[in-house]
């Protein structure tokens, strides 16, 4: 025997490791409504099954409290069966002696306090009070309720025109979100149960790059009824072009020069190149829409004037104004707000950063926008300030990794405290005080607080902020009640107390994601349409291909790859690559069409008209 | 055309065939369970998987179709694993004490449990406990959720076919059960008590509350005068319970069998169908003269399963039905006054028992304003004809031999015209007939307005037809299912459709395809055949029209002076406002 010797994993404990990423990956992947005391019982058994044995209220306590709980569930408990699952597991968190008793009991102890009402109803009723009432995990995620199995089928079967075709029945941006969309579908996508979540948003973008252009799909015939749309973006165009396949004239103003909002003022080209979004645009207007840009509510056209003009009118405004960080300096030369930035660049109007040192403020993905644009305009270095660490930005991780490949510094744990201008009034640094990352939040993220260290200098010519926008509600603050910087709806988009008008998108919801703005306008239309006295139905013709009856096996998630930097460093030119028609073909493959196995068969795994 | 292989046997089918159907064209058997045909096909139980050549997992064969070259295995070892181990999973999570059990002999999953020789289950039994087996026992509809095999085809029934939603997916995980949605009671739920769920379950786990020893109770009762009437029908589907198919088994038969348990008397609910017509016809009129029909048109009221609907999805609606009451109840009504009188008996000693094809009508004889003769309930007990089956089968009295007796009288006579009603359609046309009599003073040809009669249950249709009424065109719709009940309602609603007059039947093909009708697990859907029937029977009476009916002319003579009459209206007429249905509170 050597006195000491190298753990190597035995086998069984190599099976183990990879139950444990299984577990994680199932987790990730659990739909809604499942009953919470029977998802706690599941847990408290993983838990019990850690416990080391030493101690009683571990040992005993925990399995004790999943006899408890399984009585709850099985209905053969008393309204007493509670209150001594509730002080048992007190007592355990209180004597617990490590993490894995005293945390399994706080977890249950959460439960029996913040969901009684569910254990009430399988005491006293042998009911759940939740449902499990989630089709197609996809479907349900995504806000447009795009019908995402349909498509990927459709794309494997080589059919691009029809994918693109079913996606437009709830979307009619499908080319932009196939570039830009922050694909909620993904995340809890059944495949992640096999390996990992199908890539829907790349296999979207293939479909589209790959469609002809196709015909918009008929009109119904004119109901001789107008609608005004303010604000041409994805929600005001959502809006236009469903209520224009309605029938109805559809009318949209902008302010800005052209169409698109955000998307072209905000979204830079390498992420989403205009001629891309020209396509979409083009497509919905051929629908016959009616457009005015450049002109400006309130200022060329008062709301009145439309309101008295129009039989509905959707204001679609967006959220286009800055917010100001509030120190010291700030309105020194070389501070931007990110928002305008982007704007003036989406105008033509990009300024000169060459050989500047620029700092960006903001951990969101405007704030990666801006950096990255930033070292596009030339700069000699960016750095990206943060008050919280790296992981707590809100930032799509993917984003935050490429603005760092394409050598942008990020410097997390500083918040700014001041912006140091030359006597000229021109910024030469920004100072921050340092954080240290602290307790968690009522929202469950860690809070940064004073690291009681000296402040922070970073030397600098230009100061980017972007830390969030908001909407310029003036012109329309006479109709519609604006409540914490957003205008109040109901969950129709209407506003109430007046006779014809809604709103929707990013001036309803705060800053917020392109699908949820083509989901808002989608709402709008119908409720716009049924408020006119009609029942138009959008439908679409697409037969489905029948599913594929053999799984593809675990196999990897297909990543768009990114261009080599040297051919995109410096310029607008868009980052990644799409899929080939290799990798589309096994990615489509791996799509487990929960629309057709699983509950999807039995209900809601397709709507083909709404 | 698709053309593969199932069995070693080559097989072409069209494209889009389920490898279930193409198996059955070459007369290859798949057992399966929860299929249900355009209703159900979600591949729950798992007892259709087929084997197919290259495929990785075994494939359900009730909604997965057909491709061209595919090489199939129904039977083969690891079919036959899992089929029967599928099926033993069933059956550890199922009461298998079909000793009592209604469905005994009709009962998919007995069937195919046996068949496959199933003697042992090497699973311990795993069924529900605690307040998740409770039900109530007065309501019509039981459910014993021990016998539920989550099969999903009641929820699918009252989904796509009734647009009720009553039943729904409960819980999740392993507990998940099927319960009545929104996690609502049954008694405040918005069912119409149509029972397609009952007849279209494939094992004992749904049943009409069994009211038969309530029945043998009043036979054996010397203080009791039992009156029995038999719905139209009845007639055309009480001997499929003993595989007599095709109307062998005679209403007449039926007469021999109550007298032997028991019954005083036996009459015909043909009968106060007749006098329905009379009623509701002479209302129609009444109502088209005064107006009253040309934004709306008169619903017919004889189905209690639709005005349940109606009073629970449309309540504003609901002055829209006719206040004639049901046959049933019109029967109750005249037993308890008029034939009391007759055959010179005291009316508090009428036990009234109606045998009839309906669940719903468990519930309407208990209703507020049904008891206007003044002695109890009108109608006492209301029987299915499984419920009439059961009995006859406990008498062990046996339907291939049973001789035939006539009906009593007065009761006992009614006309082709009442027989019809048991078929979709069957009212609309009887009230034509009277209807057009009425107006023109002569008898058109029996089968004049036989355009209204329904020829398939189909879903999402109506029919409609127009008829000249001396004058003035009267517009009519049939409508037979709830699900086509709100389609044709909602065409109303928004002015896309306009009639006079309305007849709609909750369960589809109208009463013959009725929730209490004999169930034998085959998933045959026989509304329509048994129509056929009461058409036949129709055909061949002596008497065509209601209002030539000898009985009804007598009971207006003697006792209700006319149709709508004050009497009439006090004994056959109802007020629908008088009790509350509940409301869809989800």
């Amino acid at each position: 025997m050597s006195r000491l010797s190298i753990a190597a994993p035995n086998r069984a404990q190599t099976v183990v490791e990879g139950l444990y990423r299984d577990v994680e990956h199932r987790v990730s992947a659990s739909p809604p409504g499942i009953c919470p005391v029977d998802m706690a019982l599941a847990f408290l058994r993983l838990c019990h099954a850690q416990t080391c044995g030493k101690c009683v209220p571990c040992r005993i306590g925990l399995g004790q409290l999943t006899h408890l709980l399984e009585a709850v569930l099985d209905s053969t408990a008393t309204p007493d069966t509670i209150d001594l699952i509730e002080k048992s597991a007190r007592v355990i968190q209180d004597t617990a002696d490590c993490a894995i008793g005293y945390e399994a009991a706080r977890m249950v102890l959460q439960g029996v306090q913040g969901f009684r009402d569910d254990y009430e109803s399988h005491v006293r009723h042998g009911r759940c009070l939740f449902g499990l009432n989630q089709p197609v995990p996809c479907v349900a995620l995504c806000p447009a309720g795009v019908d995402i199995p349909g498509y990927i089928a459709l794309v494997r079967a080589g059919r691009c025109d029809d994918a693109v075709r079913l996606i437009r029945k709830d979307n009619p941006f499908p080319t932009v979100c196939g570039y830009v969309c922050e694909h909620p579908c993904e995340a809890r996508c059944r495949r992640r149960m096999v390996d990992d979540a199908v890539n829907i948003c790349g296999i979207k973008r293939y479909a589209c790059d790959h469609a002809e252009n196709a015909a918009p799909p008929p009109c119904a015939p004119p109901t001789g009824k107008r609608v005004a749309v303010i604000g041409g973006g994805p929600c005001g165009l959502s809006a236009a072009y469903f209520l224009s396949l309605m029938g109805h004239q559809a009318v949209v103003y902008d302010q800005r020069p052209q169409l698109g909002g955000m998307l072209r003022y905000g979204i830079p080209d390498y992420r989403l190149p205009p001629e891309k979004l020209d396509a979409d645009i083009d497509f919905i207007l051929s629908t016959g829409i009616e457009v005015h840009t450049g002109v400006a509510i309130g200022k060329d056209i008062s709301f009145s004037e439309i309101e008295q003009q129009f039989d509905a009118v959707y204001i679609a405004i967006g959220a286009h104004n800055d917010k100001k960080i509030g120190i010291e300096g700030e309105n020194s030369a070389g501070v931007y707000s990110a928002v305008h930035l982007l704007r003036d660049i989406g105008e033509g109007n990009a300024p000169d950063f060459k050989g500047k040192r620029v700092c960006v403020i903001g951990g969101g993905n405007v704030s990666m926008d801006a950096t990255r644009t930033a070292l596009r305009l030339g700069a000699e270095s960016v750095t990206c300030v943060y008050r919280r660490r790296v992981a707590d930005m809100t930032a799509l991780a993917e984003e935050i990794e490429e603005a760092q490949g394409e050598g942008c510094q990020i410097l997390p744990l500083q918040a700014p405290d001041y912006i140091e201008a030359d006597e000229n009034g021109q910024v030469i640094a920004l100072w921050t005080r340092p954080q240290i990352i602290g307790e968690h939040g009522s929202d469950g993220r860690p809070r940064p607080r004073d690291a009681k260290e000296p402040l922070f200098r970073t030397a600098c010519d230009v100061v980017i902020v972007a830390i969030g926008q908001a909407i310029d509600a003036q012109p329309f603050a006479q109709v519609a009640p604006v409540v914490r910087g957003k205008i109040k709806t109901d969950s129709g988009a209407f506003v109430a107390n007046t006779p014809n008008v809604f709103a929707g998108g990013d001036a309803v919801t705060g800053p917020a994601t392109v699908i949820r703005a083509v989901a808002a306008g989608k709402v709008a239309a119908a409720n716009i349409d049924a408020h006119l006295g009609f029942q138009h139905v959008i439908r679409s013709d697409v037969d489905i291909p029948p599913a594929h009856l053999t799984n593809t096996p675990a196999c990897g998630r297909v990543e768009l790859k990114n261009r080599p930097l040297a051919e995109y460093a410096g310029n607008f030119e868009p980052v990644k690559c799409g899929m080939s028609e290799e990798e589309v073909r096994q990615e489509t493959s791996r799509c487990l069409r929960c629309d057709h196995f699983g509950y999807g068969i039995f209900k809601g795994g397709r709507t083909s008209k709404w | 055309m698709v053309t593969l292989t199932i069995n070693d046997t080559q097989v072409s089918v069209p494209e889009g065939t389920t490898i279930l159907d193409a198996a059955a064209s070459a007369g290859i058997e798949i057992p399966n369970l929860c299929y249900l045909k355009g209703v159900n096909e979600i591949s729950a139980c798992r007892v259709c998987c087929v084997e197919i050549e290259g495929e990785g997992k075994l494939v359900p064969s009730c909604n997965n179709v057909v491709q061209e070259g595919m090489v199939i295995h129904t039977n083969s070892p690891r079919v036959r694993e899992a089929r029967r181990t599928n099926v033993e999973l069933i059956l550890s999570q199922h009461d298998n004490t079909c000793a009592t059990c209604v469905r005994s002999g009709t009962c998919r999953l007995q069937k195919v449990a046996t068949d496959l020789g199933v003697l042992t289950v090497p699973y311990p039994p795993d069924l529900a406990r605690g307040k998740k087996v409770s039900w109530t026992t007065t309501f019509p509809l039981y459910r014993d959720v021990n016998k539920c095999i989550k099969c999903m085809r009641c929820v699918q029934i009252c989904d796509k076919i009734q647009s009720l939603s009553v039943w729904d997916v409960s819980g999740s995980g392993a507990r998940t059960t099927i319960d009545v949605s929104g996690n609502r009671v049954i008694k405040e739920a918005d069912c119409s008590l149509c029972g397609q769920c009952i007849t279209h379950c494939p094992t004992g786990a749904l049943r009409e509350r069994d009211d038969t020893a309530k029945a043998f109770s009043a036979f054996a009762d010397p203080e009791k005068i039992t009156v029995v009437q038999i719905a139209p029908a009845v007639r055309a589907a009480w001997g499929e319970a003993f595989g007599l198919e095709g109307g062998q088994a005679t209403v007449r038969q039926i007469v021999t069998a109550l007298r032997k348990m028991g019954a005083e008397y036996v009459f015909d609910t043909t009968f106060s169908a007749d006098l329905t017509i009379m009623e509701e016809g002479t209302e129609l009129l009444h109502r088209l003269k005064a107006g009253g029909l040309a934004e709306q048109p008169m619903f017919t009221s004889c189905c209690p399963g639709w005005v349940r609907f109606l009073k629970s999805q449309y309540p504003d609606m609901a002055g829209r039905l006719s206040t004639a009451k049901s046959p049933q109840q019109m029967f109750g009504a005249a037993a308890k006054t008029w034939l009391a009188y007759r055959l010179g008996v005291d009316a508090r000693k009428i036990y009234s028992i109606s045998i009839m094809p309906c669940t719903a009508k468990k519930a309407e004889c208990e209703l507020p304003g049904m008891d206007s003769a003044g002695f109890g309930p009108d109608v006492d007990l209301v029987l299915t004809t499984r419920e009439l089956a059961r009995m006859v089968r406990a008498e062990r009295l046996d339907p291939s031999v049973l001789p035939e007796s006539p009906f009593d009288g007065p009761l006992g006579d009614g006309s082709g015209a009442g027989v019809i009603f048991g078929a979709a359609g069957g009212v609309m046309e009887a009230a034509l007939r009277s209807a057009y009599f009425l107006v023109n003073g002569e008898n058109p040809p029996a089968d004049a307005f036989r355009e209204v009669r329904a020829r398939s249950i189909g879903r999402g249709t109506w029919l409609e037809a127009s008829f000249d009424m001396g004058g003035t065109t009267l517009r009519c719709a049939v409508a037979s299912g709830l699900g086509n009940a709100r389609r044709l309602l909602k065409a109303l609603r928004r002015g896309e459709a306009h009639y006079e007059f309305v007849e709609i039947m909750a369960c589809p093909g109208g009463c013959a395809g009725g929730g209490g009708q004999p169930i034998d697990g085959t998933d045959r859907e026989k509304a329509i055949p048994r129509g056929r029937i009461l058409y036949d029977l129709d055909e061949h009476a002596s008497i065509r029209f209601s209002h030539e009916n000898p009985a009804v002319q007598a009971l207006y003579q003697e006792y209700m002076d006319a149709p709508c009459s004050e009497k009439a209206e006090r004994l056959l007429h109802c007020d629908h406002t008088a009790w509350e249905m509940p409301q869809d509170n989800r």
